[in-house]
């Protein structure tokens, strides 16, 4: 019935290569129409493959198995794990080897819509902003940049749906390195610009650097369990495995450490605290890679991997792990809000605001236990408890992928037409460009968690989540998130209303200044869609398709959690509303005269990145880099001239040897053979 | 005699065929502009000749036990086939030059003939019939432009050493007889062999014979003087056909007739792949003569090629082989193809300093020779990573590093890692003279024929493709 999907990979693939070997060679519309059909049929395909998956009734096989559905779900209630292709790349042993193929579950089924829906709405988007921003940046003759990008986002959007269907973790480590090039090339797209270069290269090296404890982890995994499958639902040994491996009070630790080193490469890649430096920079790409891959989909592929592996955290004694994720993602959506309440850049402003909200994902995962008094994993009271969270998560992550890639998209039509990314020379723009303001406020609100847009919906269910685990633990977790949501609601309020409202730069000087206009249709196209499904998506009954163990779970609001944090919005856009709505701001000039220091702090992102400039140049490159520099350059690189020396000497004393001479080479010849002869029969 | 055993025979009546074929069309056809079809036509040929080989057959003896066939065997028949395609296909130029284009295709095609039945023979004589049968063409092919002085002195030298092999080989085989009283395979199996000096002897001779084809230290000093003389095309095919044809022979009798004195060739050949390795780069890497160069890389590649036998199961070992020729196949065409085409558009210049500046006239062919030096170094992503790492994984196969064999096997290895570092540094001496080394008159820019751009697609599609996509291992893993 999948018979299909391979295409989902194949299609963006192909599109690619002949972009990237071709592209050069077409008109520039020719090359975009090109990426954007192939994306366009990738869309048209996941819907139908989300259609097929949850819907259909009857019984087909995939990989010689038989699965018998009703409304797509097999007779236990569960939706089930389709492989449609599993190749073998290289054998080890029977279990372990390197596969690469596509399997269909719930999440990965969501993570196709939400990634071909961005990246189609990127697409056409980009035929705006592309040809308007390609005249900023003066390329060389040779050097086409809008081929060049679309060919880079064929090949990001085929990597990250690799990465989503993958049947391995190793599989998955793959395309989470080719998203990382991806990431790093399309962040370095305006390469004669030198902050876009660094960016770049910052992104690049963080995230590598993260990788290396994803890849370790992967190996502890592999070597101690002997596979690099994780899904208990297919490999029926693997459940075996992990449990003796899990009682042997020796080995106990393996899981837990690998578990936990995989979620650093996760953190890497989500930017969480302390390695989220990199995104902020991130924001020198173009801002449709801002809207897809540092928003949408590339950014939450930690999030996506600690869910992929959720099962064996909770089931094999790796629940501490779990909280240490939630903390960790705890501080880092308080930090990255307050953060975010102070800076001059918009794009870095929202990119503050998703790693907040990331943050929010992963907290939503970490909350998730399993209590034995709450029957087992398969029942369905385990949805309400212990794993709750993640079917927030994976809400959260649906939800937020719509409105902030619509927050970002729209902020590129303002970059467009302003030409800045600072919030000075905007203001009193939504006289001028009405539809991005629309599009622009439905974000907020959804962000902010107001009813009835999306985001009320997912986040109410994280801080349910929280507030499902028992103890003390769970009711910080709680709060802290509710006020996170207030200081969502504030920066991002504060943001609509410097951008929009407040006195126009324009205005100012009308005789100098260009006047700002509304974006063309190609770009608020893109821009109504998507806020039609951040208005909608909220009331997608979410959990129907998405939960923990795969039963059906009626999402149902929890009024008292709602009301506070309805009321924890409302008291930041009113808090917003009043510091910034005006023309003139005394109260936000006046709160930054009292405090410069905590304004300058969390303007520089109170020193993280310093800190880390100086642990790495000053601890470092001090401690360990220059020794091993120096033993380097003298004692490897001596050891290996000496050896070059050695062969090139040798070389030339045995010239003779070659010598021309027939007679000479039968001689050697015979000589050999019974050289030879003699050394064997001395060993008889 | 049953003739229906012909029919077992598949491969090689193909080939009498193809011989056939181009006879005729070589009688019919006189005028010049007849003779464009005859390239396209002899390749077209070798190409069905590969599908052919490809055919599904089963493991069947005939003539009494003369000829034996299995599928691997027919997996090599097929990447020596789809090699010799290549050579064919690049030489068009250079063999339409002296208007004899016939004769040659008829040469390679007959060398091949003989590889096909010495690497299925069952019975010595048969073996040493096809050696021979391929022998002598080949001193034909070697002596192709006669009327150049090194042509000729490259062929006198390689049929005096071929001769000189052979004699001594015979003399190992009649030991053998001596010992069994037969010349059968499947006979001196039967025996039971023991390590009795007479069989050592067999066997150390017999193997010096083989080692001159594979041009292994230190039977090796023909090489460099007829590879450098021998007409471009020619040296290709010695490299990769003729050398992969009598490695995989080796392979095949010394694992299954000497399969009972294991121990023995596995010194034998812990010796002289390290030998061959380490001198042959100590050679290479003083070489300024691309050609003379690639000889000495071929003498290494060798080596690496004979690493795979020194595990201890055949299956490994004959995929890890097969796997090696198929890669070395398509990196070192291409580099002779490349080599050919500057020789013609040039006025034979083959020296490597002529290479500097190569990359500021012809960027593409820079590039396909940057692949393909990359390949030969075993550089990842490019195939010879991959076949680098079978050729290690089959040397220690089964190897137990707590016995003294066991530790030399891991040795052996250790030092063929090592070497493949010192011929990094002379591969990407090509690559810095193409690239980085000025001079202020590179090669002219010229335009290479389109048979020639075929054949480097070929190979560039192997050096890209044969590694990374597995199932081309997978597929000679499963015949073996």
């Amino acid at each position: 019935m999948f018979d299909y999907a391979f295409l989902i990979l194949l299609l963006p693939f192909l599109s690619a290569i002949v972009l990237g070997l071709f592209g050069m060679k077409m008109p520039r519309k020719v090359a975009g129409i090109i990426g954007t059909c192939v994306v366009g049929m990738l869309f048209a395909l996941s819907l139908y493959t989300a259609y097929r998956y949850f819907f259909y009734t009857g019984e087909y096989a995939a990989m010689g198995e038989t699965f018998n559905v009703t409304d797509g779900r097999l007779a236990s209630g569960v939706y089930p794990t389709v492989t449609t292709f599993n190749l073998t790349w290289l054998k080890f042993t029977e279990l372990l080897t390197f596969n690469i193929g596509l399997r269909l579950s719930p999440i990965s089924v969501m993570m196709l819509i939400v990634i071909t829906t961005v990246s189609f709405m990127v697409h056409i988007y980009s035929f705006g902003y592309m040809a308007e921003r390609d005249e900023h940046y003066k390329f060389e003759e040779y050097e086409h940049g809008f081929q060049r990008f679309y060919a880079y986002l064929s090949l990001f959007t085929m990597s990250m749906l690799g990465l989503v269907v993958a049947t391995n973790i190793f599989q998955m480590y793959l395309f989470w390195e080719l998203v990382g090039v991806c990431s790093y090339l399309l962040i370095g797209f305006y390469y004669p610009k030198h902050t876009a270069v660094h960016a770049s290269k910052k992104a690049f090296i963080v995230t590598r650097f993260a990788d290396l404890f994803f890849l370790i982890g992967i190996l502890f995994f592999s070597f101690y369990v002997g596979t690099f499958n994780y899904d208990l639902n297919v490999n029926p040994g693997l459940v075996g495995k992990l449990t003796a491996l899990a009682a042997n009070p020796a080995l106990a630790w393996v899981l837990p450490t690998a578990l936990f080193l995989m979620f650093i490469g996760g953190a890497g890649k989500s930017a969480m605290f302390p390695l989220h430096i990199w995104l902020p920079d991130a924001m020198e790409g173009p801002t449709p890679v801002s809207a897809l891959i540092h928003a949408a989909t590339m950014v939450v592929a930690g999030v996506f991997q600690v869910a992929s592996l959720l099962p064996i955290y909770v089931q094999f004694g790796a629940q501490e792990q779990l909280h240490w994720i939630a903390w960790i993602a705890a501080f880092t959506a308080f930090y990255a809000a307050a953060v975010a309440c102070a800076q001059r850049d918009i794009k870095r402003g929202l990119a503050f605001s998703t790693i907040s909200q990331i943050a929010y994902m992963l907290v939503a995962l970490g909350v998730c236990f399993y209590d034995s008094r709450n029957g087992s994993f398969n029942s369905a009271e385990y949805l309400h408890h212990g794993g709750l969270g993640y079917m927030a998560a994976m809400f959260h992550l649906f939800t937020h992928a719509m409105f902030k890639a619509l927050l970002f998209l729209c902020s590129g039509a303002i970059i467009v037409i302003i030409g800045s990314n600072f919030k000075e020379y905007m203001g009193g723009l939504h006289k001028y460009m009405p539809i991005t303001n629309i599009c622009f406020l439905i974000g907020c609100l959804a962000i902010a968690g107001i009813p009835p847009f999306a985001g009320f919906f997912s986040k109410d269910e994280i801080i349910s989540a929280c507030n499902a685990l028992p103890g003390v633990e769970g009711q910080a977790l709680k709060w802290i998130m509710t006020i996170v949501a207030g200081m969502t609601a504030f920066y991002m309020f504060r943001l609509y209303y410097v951008i929009f409202w407040g006195s126009s730069y324009y205005e100012q000087d009308p005789e100098n200044r260009r006047r700002p206009q509304e974006v063309p249709f190609v770009m608020w196209g893109p821009l109504v869609f998507l806020a039609a499904v951040s208005v909608c998506a909220g009331w997608i009954p979410f959990g129907h398709f998405v939960s923990a163990n795969g039963l059906n779970y009626d999402i149902h609001i929890d009024w008292s959690i709602a009301t506070t944090s309805i009321i924890a919005a409302v008291i930041g856009i009113a808090l917003a509303t009043w510091m910034y709505a005006g023309k003139q701001q005394p109260v936000a000039d006046a709160l930054q005269r009292t405090f410069p220091r905590l304004h300058k702090a969390a303007l520089n992102r109170f020193y993280i990145d310093d800190a880390w400039q100086f642990f790495t140049h000053k601890i470092v490159f001090r401690c360990f880099s220059i020794p091993i520099a120096w033993f380097d350059r003298h004692v490897i690189d001596g050891t290996f001239n000496f050896m070059a020396w050695g062969t090139q000497e040798a070389g030339e004393s045995i010239r003779s040897w070659q010598s021309g001479d027939v007679r000479q080479y039968a001689v050697w010849f015979i000589t050999g053979t019974v050289a030879l002869t003699l050394v064997l029969l001395c060993l008889i | 005699m049953n003739y229906s055993d012909f029919f077992k025979m598949i491969p090689e009546a193909s080939l009498v065929a193809i011989l056939i074929v181009l006879f005729v069309a070589d009688f019919a056809t006189a005028k010049t502009e007849e003779r464009r079809w005859f390239n396209p036509l002899a390749s077209v040929l070798l190409l069905l000749n590969t599908f052919v080989c490809l055919l599904p057959m089963e493991a069947q003896t005939a003539f009494g036990g003369m000829y034996v066939t299995s599928s691997a065997v027919n997996v090599m028949k097929a990447i020596l086939s789809m090699g010799t395609f290549i050579v064919v296909l690049q030489s068009r130029v250079w063999a339409a030059k002296g208007g004899k284009e016939g004769e040659f295709y008829m040469l390679i095609v007959s060398t091949l003939l003989g590889m096909f039945a010495m690497m299925s023979a069952g019975n010595f004589l048969m073996f040493f019939l096809g050696l021979e049968m391929a022998s002598v063409p080949l001193a034909c092919a070697v002596a192709f432009d006669m009327y150049r002085k090194n042509s000729a002195e490259a062929a006198a030298k390689f049929i005096l050493t071929a001769t000189f092999s052979s004699g001594v080989m015979i003399y190992g085989i009649s030991f053998l007889y001596g010992e069994f009283g037969t010349l059968y395979f499947a006979d001196v199996v039967a025996a039971k062999m023991q390590a009795t000096p007479l069989t050592i002897m067999g066997l150390v001779f017999f193997f010096s014979g083989l080692g001159f084809k594979i041009s292994l230290v230190p039977f090796h000093f023909w090489t460099a003087d007829t590879y450098q003389g021998a007409p471009t095309t020619v040296t290709g095919y010695l490299s990769v056909i003729s050398k992969g044809a009598a490695a995989f022979t080796l392979l095949s009798i010394l694992f299954h007739v000497f399969g009972g004195i294991m121990v023995y060739w596995h010194v034998l050949l812990m010796i002289v792949v390290v030998l061959s390795i380490t001198i042959a780069n100590l050679f290479a890497v003083r070489q300024g003569e691309l050609k003379r160069f690639m000889a000495f890389s071929s003498i290494s590649q060798a080596g690496y090629i004979m690493l795979a036998a020194i595990g201890n199961d055949w299956a490994n070992s004959v995929t890890a082989l097969s796997y090696y020729v198929l890669i070395y196949i398509v990196a070192n065409m291409a580099v002779f193809t490349i080599i050919s085409v500057v020789e013609q558009n040039n006025g034979g210049k083959t020296n490597i300093s002529d290479y500097n500046g190569f990359y500021r006239t012809n960027p593409r062919l820079s590039f396909l020779m940057t692949l393909a030096m990359f390949s030969l170094g075993g550089i990842p992503p490019f195939a010879g990573m991959f076949s680098k790492f079978f050729v290690f994984m089959s040397g220690v196969n089964g190897a137990d590093i707590n016995t003294t064999m066991g530790a030399w096997a891991y040795a052996v290895v250790f030092i063929a890692l090592i070497n493949t570092v010192i011929s990094l540094y002379y591969y990407l001496k090509i690559v810095k003279a193409m690239y980085i080394v000025r001079t202020d008159n590179p090669l002219p820019a010229f335009r290479s024929d389109c048979n020639t751009k075929f054949a480097l697609a070929v190979c560039m599609a192997g050096i890209l493709l044969f590694g990374v996509c597995s199932f081309v291992y997978e597929w000679i893993a499963a015949a073996a």
